[in-house]
């Protein structure tokens, strides 16, 4: 298991369009993958838990990633947030 | 117009025959309104069952929803689309759908309550949250809830008739009638309704009896109960007695005799005693009909609804999908003609649920939808068209309201044509076309419209309602509703002389073509061609070939002196009775 915590870093936040980016990416990886924010966890593959976040710019998230590829994956979803969920 | 009459425990009710025939029955109530979402538990065997009607709720959801995206998205503001979109996200949401899946497996419960449980634990979160941008989403969660559920049930509802029945209901749609005839309903009753909306003109040419407009039938009748329908005289007679049942037995029988009898017209031509020959062919928008007008002797096909193939589907069918149901049709018939309606609907019918208009039938339909979907209109084109190698297939457009449209119309098919001639595809260069005048704009221009097709079709349902301003459909008005009225006539006189002006043929596809009481008229104002429902046409046969062409003139001539819907119809009924005395008329 690997916990990471990020930061939302594009305008929009996590709402619809960069939610589905997330969603998307995230289910090309076999791990599981939760997103915990103020006391609520959500599967992060899971584009309705996402959306509930209400994830805002600035917002911190804590991810956890479980499985065979989650280093793989962990760096592949930070990197994602890193760049904005390519929000443009 | 509805009145109860209880007597022995059975109870009489008279509304409005809708349909023909006499059915004795079972009563099986369809709720139209969206039910309660029960929870109830399931068999372990039925899980796959109802897990496949969950996954077939899902595709349907996602097609409707594409449609939107994909064609009404000039049609549509960029906030609903938004919503649209999103939705179609959520039902791509594996997590949550195979959450939903287990639920049902584990718990043995309905699919529905699964839905409504799942969908409401994420809609409290978003309601509860500060963010108006979130909460603002527990719309959008709302929505597709319910367009989920609205499709789950729909998949039950095919699946729950059971065969043999009698349906009892607040109101039909002419998609549920249609689901009716091909699971062997026996006929229907509805508490609203008139003898002129589309689920009763569905009926009838599908020949299955029905009695509408009955107000409170679905609060006297409970599941199982025997019901004798008469859609002859519009009378339902719920726990009927055994003497009535008998009674009713005898009755059914006198009618199949008389329509036997009638039948032995099929063969002979339609034409007056002085050999004035006229065209009588029919109205059909099902392929399922086709038997059916074959066996009464048709001409062809006067008017084929070809939004048939819409309601049948879930999205806008293909040029392919559109094409074969097409071809098949023109084979089927051939070599007699078919007259292809290109779609009218209104919005509703094409996005289901999602675009709603103030006033629909003055709204986006028809030839306006057309005009306004390219794409979907030309693909309707090039199906009409691959399909009219035999020359037996004709185009008519529906809901022209000016001379624009016939031009605008013409010009895309020519450049689909063009595009035929390019690729080198077979068709018929010459197909003839025509438009349906039924908006009064497009009735006093009845001979320009004419100068520039090969023929109009009167179509006088909705021509009534727009030269009366009576809806139809609203009980209030509906005696207004009068096909006989002095300017209605006045106007379809004019039409077909100014058509005949022009030397275009004038036909007519309307209810009025298929009323007795209207035939000697309308042969008396010059009209060449009756589109009928099937069912009446050698009714109509009988009286053309019983009247003379000169006699005919002189019945419309006086009939249009006359200044009142009343007096007309009296009139008619004389001259009808005069001259077939033992013509069954209703009313």
């Amino acid at each position: 298991m690997i916990e990471k915590k990020v930061v939302i870093k594009n305008k929009t936040g996590l709402h619809t369009r960069p939610a589905a980016t997330l969603v998307k990416f995230a289910a090309k990886f076999n791990s599981e993958f939760f997103i915990m924010k103020d006391g609520m966890e959500i599967n992060g593959k899971s584009i309705i838990g996402v959306m509930t976040l209400a994830a805002e710019q600035g917002a911190s998230l804590h991810l956890r990633f479980d499985g065979k590829d989650e280093k793989l994956m962990s760096k592949a979803i930070v990197d994602l947030f890193n760049r904005g969920l390519d929000d443009v | 117009m509805s009145e109860i009459k209880i007597q022995n425990g059975s109870a009489t009710l008279l509304g409005i025959a809708a349909s023909p025939g006499i059915v004795i029955g079972t009563s099986y109530l369809f709720s139209k309104k969206i039910p309660r979402i029960d929870k109830t538990q399931i068999f372990k065997k039925d899980v796959d069952q109802e897990i496949i009607r969950f996954d077939v709720a899902i595709e349907h959801s996602k097609h409707e929803l594409e449609k939107i995206l994909n064609i009404a998205s000039n049609h549509v503001n960029q906030q609903e689309l938004k919503i649209f979109e999103a939705q179609i996200l959520i039902l791509q949401d594996v997590v949550l759908l195979n959450g939903i899946k287990k639920r049902i497996k584990d718990e043995l419960t309905n699919s529905e309550s699964v839905v409504e449980t799942e969908f409401t634990k994420y809609q409290n979160i978003m309601l509860g949250a500060k963010d108006e941008y979130l909460r603002e989403r527990a719309h959008e969660v709302d929505d597709i809830k319910n367009r989920i559920v609205r499709n789950i049930q729909q998949e039950k509802l095919t699946s729950r008739f059971e065969k043999n029945v009698i349906v009892v209901s607040d109101s039909l749609t002419a998609g549920d009638t249609i689901l009716f005839s091909r699971n062997n309903i026996l006929g229907f009753i509805t508490d609203g309704g008139g003898i002129t909306s589309h689920s009763s003109l569905i009926a009838r040419s599908l020949q299955l009896p029905a009695v509408v407009g009955l107000k409170e039938i679905t609060k006297i009748i409970n599941n199982g109960d025997t019901i004798i329908v008469d859609g002859y005289d519009g009378i339902v007679i719920v726990r009927p007695t055994d003497d009535l049942i008998k009674k009713y037995n005898q009755e059914k029988l006198r009618h199949f005799e008389f329509e036997d009898k009638l039948k032995t017209l099929r063969d002979q031509p339609a034409e007056t005693l002085d050999k004035h020959k006229v065209i009588l062919s029919s109205n059909i928008e099902f392929i399922d009909e086709v038997p059916v007008i074959l066996k009464q002797g048709s001409q062809g096909i006067g008017l084929y609804r070809s939004e048939g193939v819409l309601i049948s589907k879930y999205s806008i069918p293909t040029e392919e999908e559109q094409f074969i149901e097409y071809d098949k049709l023109a084979a089927l018939i051939a070599p007699q003609k078919i007259v292809i309606r290109t779609f009218d609907v209104g919005g509703d019918k094409i996005f289901f649920d999602d675009i709603h208009e103030e006033n629909p039938f003055l709204g986006w339909r028809g030839i306006r939808i057309s005009l306004d979907m390219i794409d979907m209109f030309k693909n309707q084109l090039r199906a009409i068209l691959r399909a009219s190698s035999r020359k037996n297939v004709e185009i008519m457009f529906p809901m022209v309201s000016g001379f624009e449209e016939i031009i605008a119309a013409k010009k895309i098919l020519s450049e689909v044509k063009q595009e035929f001639k390019n690729k080198n595809i077979q068709f018929d260069e010459n197909i003839k076309i025509g438009t349906v005048i039924e908006v009064p704009s497009a009735a006093l221009l009845a001979g320009d419209l004419a100068r520039e097709l090969d023929f109009l079709s009167i179509g006088t349902n909705d021509l009534l309602q727009f030269v009366l301003a009576v809806d139809r459909n609203n009980e209030k008005v509906s005696k207004l509703f009068n096909k006989f009225n002095p300017g209605l006539l006045r106007l379809i006189s004019q039409v077909i002389s100014q058509t005949k002006l022009q030397n275009k043929k004038i036909a007519m596809c309307g209810e009025m073509a298929g009323d007795p009481l209207a035939t000697i008229l309308l042969i008396g104002l010059g009209l060449e061609e009756f589109s009928v429902i099937p069912d009446i046409l050698p009714e109509i046969k009988k009286i053309i070939r019983s009247i003379t062409l000169a006699h005919a003139k002189k019945v419309a001539e006086h009939a249009l002196s006359l200044l009142t819907s009343i007096e007309i119809q009296n009139y008619l009924k004389e001259e009808l009775k005069r001259i077939i005395p033992d013509i069954p008329l209703s009313q």
